[in-house]
């Protein structure tokens, strides 16, 4: 089985974030940037795929800047056999990037593409779901588990009120979820060995993909300060705040 | 010069930084008191193939230089494990050169991959009671009996012994009064650490409680000859090939320490409110902070300077030297201004600014003290007639 693997560029999440002055977005220079971790724990779930023997190759995928190349390496430190950088400089939406992974699915033909559910930047879990829906393809969203089954895969989805199981034909798309497994640390011989691995440089013009933004970004603000909370001495005080000031019952 | 890490540099630093993530302030208090190995730690480093850094790859290390050794024990000791931290690997990372340089090929293969994979730990046993810096005085004697080695004698500040399987030792195979030369007559022998036959007695000490340093007291220990590293009488030779990367690595810890202490006091000084506004908004905290950053930067230079020269070959022991000296002294004086910062908390266990400052007083001392540092940078870069 051949696995692709996207890895987005973000915010290091240690980071606290700042809005730009001029509320076009939050800053980003000389900010510290790593792999999404929900992209990591993608990426750890194909090598541990790969080591149990169900799945052969690993292709590590980032649309961005160059400097992307930086979270390839780290995937290809974890395990990951090559990479390929989609090279872009601006905005990259969620459909773009799905389209960017359409067409470089058609060109490596893999079974299971791995995605974070969505990334920490910006929060949109889309890209996941919409590659499945361009592709025609099976999608196990939310995944907590994943099994080999059958000639596909068995996927445990974290939903709300509880687990789902659901069995997946391949080829098929599956996204990660916090608790599917814990991304192991690169090892400095891994590191070294990463070194070596190539890495495609690619354009969206080569990928034929039109990656213009479609969405308009009115204005980036920080959320409102949180007021200080009040505290009541007793449960008839409560109620009558709640019925009284807070009008919530 | 660069001035700034490769990607690959920069890549060691983060996953030293995300290993050292698991392993905080609190373990380190809680070992410090305990005055135990950080046995997880040194685990977890050897698990992830850190301890090979600077070894060669054919015995299982990366290859890299001292530059990306310094990188790495920078980021450790910069975690906040400090000293602990750094001394409970530091002599699987470089203290086996002598064998890299001057072993043969089947030492290598028998002593480099368990030190690299963590399965021996070893302790360096050069200096000795009375002797001080003044290595070619040493009294240990190794007297040659058919085809072994029979020790006899003391040896003092010997990190790690209480743990060790091995020991890196420098003694006397020709008497004093027998040799040409003065560094004659001394050789290296990386041997089993034999309790039976050496006695390790650990010295109570300011700071670092959970790496130990000791006396040994040798009584007849056998060494075969098989363990002798390179020609006999030559080992302090061998000995001074390692002692610049030394000094290399214990000046980047020291960058590493006085990072973290300033992380802590700016910190500190942000959060901290009196008299309506935080203490850092006042000069009187700003400056000090400010000072220890400039020193702490530039002697960071020096001592990349240093690793760079040695990676390439060239001569550093005058950078070296002045990279240790400029490290220890803003390491030091960053851990100070850090407790200063602090106020009465700086003296509370649970604001780890102290614990700093006692463990930055190591790469202030050690391997070489700051007088004869300039001793030797007066004689050796300003030809000045020498002191001692």
């Amino acid at each position: 089985m051949k696995l692709l693997v996207p890895v987005k560029r973000v915010v290091d999440y240690n980071v606290k974030v700042r809005v730009k002055a001029d509320g076009t977005g939050v800053e980003t220079a000389n900010v510290k940037m790593s792999m999404n971790p929900f992209d990591e724990i993608g990426v750890e779930e194909a090598v541990r795929l790969k080591e149990k023997g169900v799945a052969t190759e690993i292709v590590a995928v980032s649309c961005g800047p160059a400097a992307c190349a930086e979270q390839i390496r780290t995937a290809l430190a974890m395990g990951a056999d090559r990479g390929i950088l989609v090279e872009h400089d601006g905005v990259l939406e969620p459909l773009a990037v799905a389209k960017l992974l359409k067409a470089l699915v058609a060109k490596e033909s893999p079974d299971l593409v791995i995605l974070g559910k969505q990334a920490i930047d910006d929060d949109m879990n889309a890209t996941g779901q919409m590659l499945a829906a361009l592709l025609g393809w099976a999608q196990g969203t939310y995944a907590s588990k994943i099994e080999a089954a059958d000639g596909g895969l068995l996927v445990t989805r974290e939903v709300d009120g509880g687990l789902e199981r659901i069995q997946l034909k391949l080829p098929a798309i599956v996204t990660t979820d916090l608790r599917l497994n814990e991304p192991r640390y690169a090892s400095l011989p891994n590191i070294m060995k990463a070194r070596k691995k190539p890495i495609e440089n690619v354009k969206p013009a080569d990928l034929g993909v039109d990656v213009t933004p479609r969405l308009t970004v009115l204005k980036v603000a920080e959320p409102p300060t949180r007021q200080a909370g009040k505290k009541v001495a007793s449960v008839a005080e409560l109620v009558d705040k709640l019925r009284n000031e807070a009008k919530v019952i | 010069m660069g001035f700034s890490r490769t990607a690959e540099q920069q890549e060691i630093r983060e996953q030293t930084l995300r290993i050292c993530a698991d392993f905080g302030d609190d373990y380190w208090l809680r070992k410090d008191r305990e005055g135990t190995f950080p046995e997880e730690f040194f685990r977890a480093m050897a698990d992830g193939g850190w301890l090979g850094v600077a070894m060669p790859q054919e015995y299982g290390g990366a290859g890299l230089g001292i530059t990306e050794a310094s990188v790495m024990m920078q980021a450790v000791a910069e975690s906040g494990a400090c000293m602990s931290g750094a001394s409970a690997i530091h002599m699987n990372i470089f203290g086996l050169n002598p064998v890299v340089v001057f072993g043969t090929e089947a030492q290598k293969r028998r002593m480099l991959p368990p030190l690299i994979a963590g399965a021996d730990k070893a302790c360096f046993g050069v200096t000795e009671p009375n002797v001080g810096l003044n290595t070619t005085e040493l009294k240990t004697r190794a007297e040659r009996v058919g085809d072994r080695y029979v020790v006899n004698g003391q040896k003092m500040w010997i990190s790690t012994a209480q743990v060790a399987t091995k020991i890196l030792l420098l003694a006397r195979t020709t008497p004093l009064d027998q040799v040409r030369k003065k560094t004659d007559g001394l050789s290296l022998f990386y041997t089993t650490l034999d309790r039976s036959k050496v006695e390790i007695r650990l010295i109570e000490k300011m700071g670092r409680h959970a790496v130990d340093s000791n006396m040994l007291f040798f009584d007849g220990l056998e060494i075969p000859e098989e363990d002798r590293i390179g020609e006999e009488g030559k080992g302090f030779r061998y000995i001074l090939h390692g002692m610049n990367p030394e000094r290399i690595l214990i000046a980047a810890e020291a960058v590493g320490i006085g990072r973290a202490a300033l992380a802590k006091a700016s910190n500190y000084a942000k959060e901290r409110i009196v008299f309506g506004r935080p203490i850092g908004q006042n000069q009187g905290i700003q400056h000090p902070l400010a000072r220890c950053w400039a020193h702490l930067e530039a002697a960071d230079l020096m001592t990349f300077k240093a690793a760079e020269l040695y990676d390439q070959g060239q001569e550093c022991g005058a950078e070296a030297n002045a990279a240790k000296y400029l490290a220890g002294e803003a390491g030091f004086t960053a851990a100070e201004t850090a407790v200063m910062t602090h106020g009465g908390m700086g003296y509370a266990q649970e604001y780890h600014v102290e614990r700093y400052l006692r463990e930055s007083l190591i790469p202030r001392i050690a391997p070489v003290s700051r007088e004869l540092i300039l001793s030797h940078i007066a004689e050796r870069v300003l030809g000045l007639a020498k002191s001692y």
